[in-house]
């Protein structure tokens, strides 16, 4: 499994290469559940539709705030994660696990340049 | 993601720090800035973050550090500095800026009241209380400064407006609230609802009211800062009582129905609008002689076209302020002055003024949220039912 990291702390996580049109998992990281807080709602894209890279793609409430989610590529919706709806905090305990939020195909692969492997995001959370 | 969440839109540049400060960072307090202060939002501790912390208040009993709200001391003093017997005067100039019946006021009782405009519009909203040496007024953080300005400018020369700044100031609230205080203090037991006293905690002089800002039971306490650590130690030895941040006492408030000071009201809405002309005392309302009473006495007398209400939203999706409210047909008839999740309601919920037609409780509306109609009931204020301590047919 590959994963990535977007600057605005999500991960999209897919096996091995990336070809075109082929399934990927997009989450929150844990860092980015911890600085929301307590997440209250959860709101998802539609299934079947189409998202375009960086661009807003859902939300998601905290008791606090509301904080855009963006598409880390661009691409189709094929699943969203329907245990959010019941159990939002899901996102909280498991940001990477059972807390993912919705699978989408990778249009193009070249989406994924300039995105962060592990080792940089880390880099990346501790500049901030 | 892009954090929307702005908590100091209108802030001063220099951020102060409170006399807890060090004792909210040990406990894992997650400090943001708020009305010019640095204030913990929640604690990243066992036990801690808004939905617990707001769970656990209604349960057991928090601790609120509100020390960056303004105590004032209004009063007549003696050539030495000394507060005079009598604070007639005092009284009578405290009525010139106040709605209230402060005449009817007695020793020890806490009223809400209000500062206003010559145009009727809220400047500040306050508790007052008679005490011994004078009258004693907590008002907002954020607007402190304005106010003094306005009550120096307002009052007499001969009326001494005395900022308690080496005061801090801390709420203890929930259902357990009276025992741990108790404990410490015995005779706050005694007092109920909107009533305050003197007390002593060992060599510790308090100042304690039996009112707060969740709807709960609880007690708001003023003391000199250098034993406010003391205090909050001695208070959360208690294994009921937790320290409590600033996202759980909006929250809290919020579902109590409370209005927000530069959120639900402001120097733009009248105390109609804002469904707060509760604050403005039988007897001035034939009187009158209080700063925007020309423009409030003929808004009781007639209404406004709108007034605040609550918003029960079906969902659990948030609608925040300055979302529009639509009615069924999706024409827009207000706007969210405050809102979010309802830990104790599980569900959304807001508030908004809205024309009188809608503002009944009942009424079916939407509110926009990113594009979608949220489905929401107008309702009455609380969200959840106030649990105050009220004491016999004197409240």
């Amino acid at each position: 499994m590959t994963v990535l990291y977007t600057a605005d702390h999500e991960w999209i996580a897919f096996d091995g290469e990336a070809t075109a049109g082929q399934i990927a998992t997009v989450g929150i990281t844990a860092y980015a559940q911890h600085a929301l807080g307590d997440i209250t709602y959860v709101d998802l894209p539609a299934v079947g539709g189409a998202l375009t890279k960086a661009e807003t793609a859902g939300a998601i409430d905290s008791v606090k705030a509301a904080s855009d989610i963006y598409a880390p590529v661009s691409g189709e919706v094929s699943e969203v994660n329907e245990a959010l709806a019941d159990a939002p905090e899901l996102v909280n305990s498991d940001p990477q696990g059972t807390g993912w939020l919705w699978r989408q195909t990778i249009a193009d692969p070249a989406d994924l340049a300039g995105l962060m492997d592990e080792t940089a995001y880390q880099a990346h959370i501790e500049g901030l | 993601m892009s954090d929307t969440y702005n908590p100091n839109d209108d802030e001063a540049p220099e951020t102060l720090i409170l006399p807890l400060d060090d004792w909210h960072r040990a406990r894992g307090g997650r400090m943001v800035e708020f009305a010019g202060y640095w204030m913990p939002v929640q604690y990243d501790a066992e036990g801690g973050g808004i939905m617990a912390e707001h769970l656990w208040t209604r349960e057991h009993a928090g601790l609120f550090d509100v020390s960056h709200m303004g105590q004032l001391l209004v009063r007549v003093e003696d050539a030495d500095g000394a507060p005079m017997a009598d604070q007639a005067a005092a009284q009578t100039a405290l009525e010139g800026l106040l709605p209230a019946d402060l005449a009817a006021l007695r020793h020890g009782r806490v009223r809400y009241s209000l500062l206003l405009g010559e145009d009727g519009g809220i400047l500040d909203d306050l508790m007052v209380t008679r005490r011994d040496d004078g009258f004693y007024l907590v008002v907002n953080g954020a607007t402190k400064w304005d106010d003094i300005g306005h009550l120096r400018e307002n009052l007499p020369d001969d009326i001494t407006l005395t900022h308690l700044d080496e005061h801090a100031l801390l709420a203890l609230q929930g259902p357990q609230a009276v025992e741990a205080l108790a404990a410490l203090v015995p005779d706050v037991a005694a007092l109920g609802f909107m009533q305050a006293g003197a007390f002593q905690w060992g060599e510790v002089a308090l100042w304690i009211s039996r009112s707060g800002y969740t709807g709960e039971d609880g007690f708001e306490i003023s003391l000199l800062a250098d034993d406010s650590a003391a205090l909050a130690d001695a208070l959360c030895a208690d294994p009921a009582v937790r320290p409590i941040g600033l996202g759980a006492r909006d929250s809290l408030r919020l579902e109590a129905g409370l209005p927000l000071y530069g959120h639900d009201m402001d120097e733009g809405v009248d105390p109609v609008t804002a469904a707060l002309d509760f604050a403005i005392s039988r007897r001035r309302r034939d009187t009158g002689g209080f700063i925007g009473a020309d423009a409030v006495l003929p808004l009781i007398a007639k209404g406004t076209p709108t007034r605040r209400v609550g918003l029960a939203l079906e969902g659990r999706q948030a609608a925040r302020e300055g979302a529009a409210v639509l009615d069924a047909d999706g024409a827009p008839i207000g706007t969210v002055s405050s809102g979010g999740f309802g830990p104790s309601c599980n569900h959304a919920i807001a508030m908004a003024a809205l024309p009188l037609a809608q503002a009944i409780p009942g009424t079916a509306v939407f509110i926009d949220v990113r594009g979608r109609k949220l489905p929401a009931t107008v309702t009455t204020l609380p969200f959840v039912p106030h649990t105050y301590h009220r004491k016999g047919a004197a409240q």
